[in-house]
């Protein structure tokens, strides 16, 4: 098995498919540094012109929810349809709202 | 493609795993929801998908080296530009496909170390040689019509990160099986010479790419819990069928002929009976014995040899620049 530490660092990438889109997260490369990682992203991802832009991150700078906490974090909003403006029901001759 | 399990042994049982957490992870993959890398796993799903993942990425690599070997003597500049693309792109599909094995926490050197010892699988179609011309044509259309036909099911496939390298593969392969088939065809369009070595490359790869497919159902131990998994949509003999199914009429439409005296259209079946495939060839493939398979194997190891020095300079470097940053700040 080979040392780790000898792999070069692995980079999260993110593409902006065009001006006005968010960047996405599309897959990872390994390069041995920041200028590399953009150079790897871009022959790996955007072969067919899928991007505008190029972020790339190194993976361990990624800090992720849990799994686990998944419930304490994301369904207390279940019970809050209020947020919603489905939620209030206004005659149909009231316009433009 | 290249997603068949080629090791022919059942997987290992999981050592003992909560019943509950078990339970609760196979009725979320019945219910078709995705897995992603941090959520809980049982290690034997773990374990196959870094398995069928590393083997996948494996045959696009080795995957390159038979094309590889035609860029330079490619009739056109339109026809080498193309091929350089596309065995660009099979570099492109093995690196996707390894960053979704390393979300299952196996390395990268991991992985290439098992490529390079012998311990992990590719393709058996990637031990066969590329003779002439006509062979870039028939692997677009055949091997990677095969592939195709094995990864669109696996667009769906229960483990996030593959099912997404997926989704971008299969947009990919597309233009491969097309500009292979086009080589087919102006081929079998050209004069008699070309003809015979148009019909004498699919002569060759017609049975490797039914191989592809990996050995008949009853023959392949892991497909059902695979199939419980989601991580294989249908079984091999469904896929094989599917594919004679659609290539017969594409050989005919340009005056070839798949090299197979069995090979007849049923009409109660609706679908083509064909004869049986050489499997005596395909395990001893998959054991090492492929016509080029030594050839392959010291190209990689070759490539991952020579390249050591540029690995580590580059990481030397990286590290000495960002000292040198630190100190300066």
């Amino acid at each position: 098995m080979s040392d780790a530490s000898k792999e070069w660092p692995l980079w999260e990438v993110f593409v902006r498919g065009k001006g006005g889109l968010s960047h996405r997260h599309v897959g990872s490369v390994h390069a041995a540094d920041a200028k590399m990682a953009v150079e790897h992203a871009r022959d790996t991802y955007t072969r067919r012109m899928e991007g505008v832009s190029l972020w790339v991150v190194p993976s361990a700078q990624i800090t992720a929810s849990d799994p686990g906490d998944a419930a304490a974090l994301f369904e207390p909003a279940e019970d809050k349809i209020y947020r919603h403006p489905t939620f209030y029901s206004i005659p149909d001759h009231i316009k433009h709202i | 493609m290249y997603t068949t399990d080629m090791t022919g042994k059942k997987t290992a049982q999981p050592v003992a795993e909560d019943p509950a957490r078990v339970a609760a992870f196979e009725a979320r993959v019945a219910n078709d929801e995705f897995i992603e890398p941090k959520d809980w796993m049982p290690e034997a799903y773990r374990r196959t998908l870094i398995r069928q993942i590393s083997q996948h990425a494996h045959s696009e690599i080795v995957g390159m080296l038979p094309e590889g070997n035609w860029i330079t003597r490619a009739p056109n500049l339109r026809r080498k530009a193309i091929l350089l693309a596309k065995v660009q792109d099979e570099g492109g599909h093995g690196l996707y496909l390894y960053a979704a094995a390393e979300t299952l926490g196996v390395s990268r050197d991991e992985m290439t170390e098992a490529l390079l010892s012998g311990k992990a699988k590719y393709s058996t179609i990637f031990n066969y040689p590329t003779l002439t011309w006509a062979d870039i044509g028939a692997i677009g259309w055949l091997v990677d019509g095969a592939a195709i036909m094995n990864q669109v099911p696996l667009q769906r496939t229960s483990y996030g990160p593959y099912a997404r390298a997926m989704v971008r593969i299969c947009k990919e392969e597309s233009f491969h099986q097309r500009q292979g088939y086009e080589i087919m065809m102006h081929l079998a369009q050209g004069t008699p010479e070309q003809k015979r070595m148009a019909q004498d490359a699919l002569d060759r790869w017609w049975q490797p790419s039914l191989m592809m497919f990996g050995p008949p159902d009853d023959k392949s131990p892991n497909t059902e819990q695979s199939m419980r998994w989601r991580i294989k949509r249908e079984t091999n003999d469904e896929l094989r069928q599917k594919f004679v199914d659609i290539t017969v009429p594409q050989a005919e439409a340009i005056g070839l002929k798949a090299p197979d005296p069995a090979l007849k259209w049923n009409e109660a079946r609706g679908h083509y009976d064909f004869g049986e495939v050489d499997w005596d060839e395909f395990w001893a493939v998959v054991k090492g014995d492929g016509p080029v398979a030594k050839e392959r194997m010291q190209a990689r190891r070759k490539a991952w040899d020579d390249g050591a020095w540029v690995r580590e300079a580059a990481r030397v470097h990286a590290v000495k620049r960002a000292a040198a940053k630190l100190a300066a700040e």
